[in-house]
């Protein structure tokens, strides 16, 4: 899971578009690099668009504007991969050339 | 010197639990599972061998009762019908996998406290109340600690291998500081009589005794266990004759083990010679064999000090690390000098018993005794260690009884 960050966002926002073309490169050529592995995974449309339904308390679900929990941190999008264990991951995280944060889980099966 | 019984029965304990471990972790594929018969295994050794002595094949009797216990777990459980099968195999012999068992339970994934929980209880054998015994926690807690640790390795897909080359280093790193962090509090918490069984300074000497023999290559797994046995050379002049703490500069030297004080400094000069820039074990070490080597408190070469602890600083700057340095300024430039480097530190050790003490020590030798009682006051206040508390207070005692 992708996490991004407001100082990530601000930072994309200040770049050039020569640079914001690069930065979007490197993620490309991460993503070509390790096809092999990626079986699925969005980008997910930035955080001013989530609405967040609550449906504890058993009363009527409460829609609130915003994503689920108000952070300094806000999952951008995700990636599955198909690796034989953490450290596999993890070495591919190292390379990720993005958002400052990337949470590893496995996958219920 | 004899070997006391409790001491013999730990030695073979965590000569062969380890081993152990790896082999069932190997045939069985189930890290957690293994785990459990290894420590049941050992709970049985420690209930029994005290009364009927230590087997002559510790370890097949180890595998026979891990083995037992693991087909009657097996066999109540009909999905583990091919790990039955599996048990039913003489030990395996195989290479020492105990490395492997070493970076699984040190994985960067896990806390802290549960990779030492982990290490302690999977490589060295330790029993769950042993190392709550060791680190005065609730045993339900270093329970929970393992169990969520054990969790976490199997359902993260922990791997259970030795790390490939490009992650080794990060990866010995954290193996050398749970080591280091065993040691430490074995060290500081040890008093002139052994409070409990197991000593955990025992289980880090011997921990990074094992990572030099089966890492070689690696300069700071030898730099550590110099600095454990430099330390531990010294153990005899550490506390006095009504038990208690024995500062450096009064230490009786002809106590100290100089044949292990010799052959640590030779191991690191060795060490030295085959690498490049030495890492912070190694510093640390050549800083305590600085102090090993000096025949008299007098003739230590503190110069040379202050020289290791730039070096220590460039590659690990702390805190803590430029208090030592200020207590090695003390002896080069005076104690102004030394006050002046204390200053900036404050903010930061605020909380730090040592602070404190050596803050006092400057004041003291600068002729101001009535600061210098507030300052061991309140390394006093902050220290839990009784042996550190009756040597503060002894020092506050004096200054009331000074003219």
């Amino acid at each position: 899971m992708f996490m991004d960050t407001e100082q990530f966002a601000k930072d994309l926002a200040a770049m050039t578009d020569a640079e914001r073309a690069q930065a979007v490169g490197k993620v490309e050529q991460w993503f070509a690099d390790n096809a092999g592995r990626i079986t699925g995974g969005s980008k997910l449309a930035p955080p001013h668009t989530a609405t967040t339904v609550r449906m504890e308390g058993g009363g009527d679900p409460v829609i609130t504007d915003g994503p689920f929990m108000e952070g300094k941190e806000v999952v951008s999008g995700f990636a599955e991969i198909d690796v034989a264990d953490l450290d596999e991951a993890l070495a591919m995280v190292r390379t990720w050339p993005a958002c400052p944060t990337v949470e590893i889980r496995p996958v219920e099966r | 010197m004899t070997i006391a019984p409790e001491d013999e029965l730990a030695r073979v304990v965590r000569e062969h639990a380890g081993r152990l471990a790896a082999s069932l972790v190997s045939l069985l594929g189930d890290f957690s599972a293994a785990e459990d018969l290894v420590q049941d295994a050992v709970e049985t050794a420690l209930r029994r061998w005290p009364d009927e002595g230590i087997p002559d094949r510790p370890d097949a009797w180890l595998y026979t009762v891990a083995r037992r216990r693991g087909l009657d777990v097996l066999r109540r459980e009909s999905t583990y019908r091919a790990k039955l099968e599996l048990l039913r195999t003489p030990a395996p012999a195989e290479p020492d996998g105990r490395l492997r068992l070493m970076f699984t339970c040190c994985h960067p994934a896990l806390p802290r406290a549960a990779q030492i929980a982990l290490t302690l209880r999977v490589v060295c054998g330790l029993t769950t109340g042993q190392i709550a015994a060791a680190f005065l926690a609730p045993e339900t807690t270093v329970a929970q600690r393992i169990t969520r640790a054990k969790r976490k390795i199997a359902e993260a897909g922990i791997p259970y291998r030795v790390p490939a080359a490009g992650e080794l280093p990060a990866r010995v790193r954290e193996v050398l500081a749970v080591i280091y962090l065993l040691f430490n509090e074995g060290y500081l918490s040890s008093t002139a009589e052994r409070a409990h069984s197991r000593d955990l300074v025992d289980d880090a000497e011997w921990l990074a005794s094992l990572l030099t023999g089966l890492l070689p290559a690696e300069p700071e797994a030898a730099g550590l266990l110099a600095l454990i046995r430099l330390h531990r050379a010294r153990d005899a002049a550490r506390f006095d004759a009504a038990g208690r703490l024995v500062l450096l500069p009064g230490q009786d030297r002809s106590r100290w083990d100089h044949d292990a004080i010799a052959a640590a400094a030779a191991l690191l000069t060795r060490t030295a010679r085959r690498h490049r820039a030495p890492g912070p074990y190694q510093l640390q070490a050549a800083i305590a064999a600085c102090h090993a080597e000096a025949a008299r408190w007098e003739d230590t070469d503190w110069p040379q000090i202050v020289v290791l602890y730039d070096m220590l600083l460039r590659l690990a700057p702390s805190p803590v690390t430029r208090l030592h340095r200020a207590i090695a300024v003390h002896r080069v430039e005076g104690p102004e000098a030394a006050l002046g480097e204390l200053k900036d530190l404050r903010a930061a050790l605020e909380r730090y018993p040592l602070y404190h003490a050596t803050h006092a020590e400057l004041l003291r030798d600068l002729g101001r005794p009535a600061e210098a009682r507030e300052a061991d006051e309140r390394a006093l206040r902050l220290t839990a260690n009784p042996a550190q508390q009756a040597l503060l207070e002894e020092r506050i005692s004096w200054a009331d009884t000074a003219p």
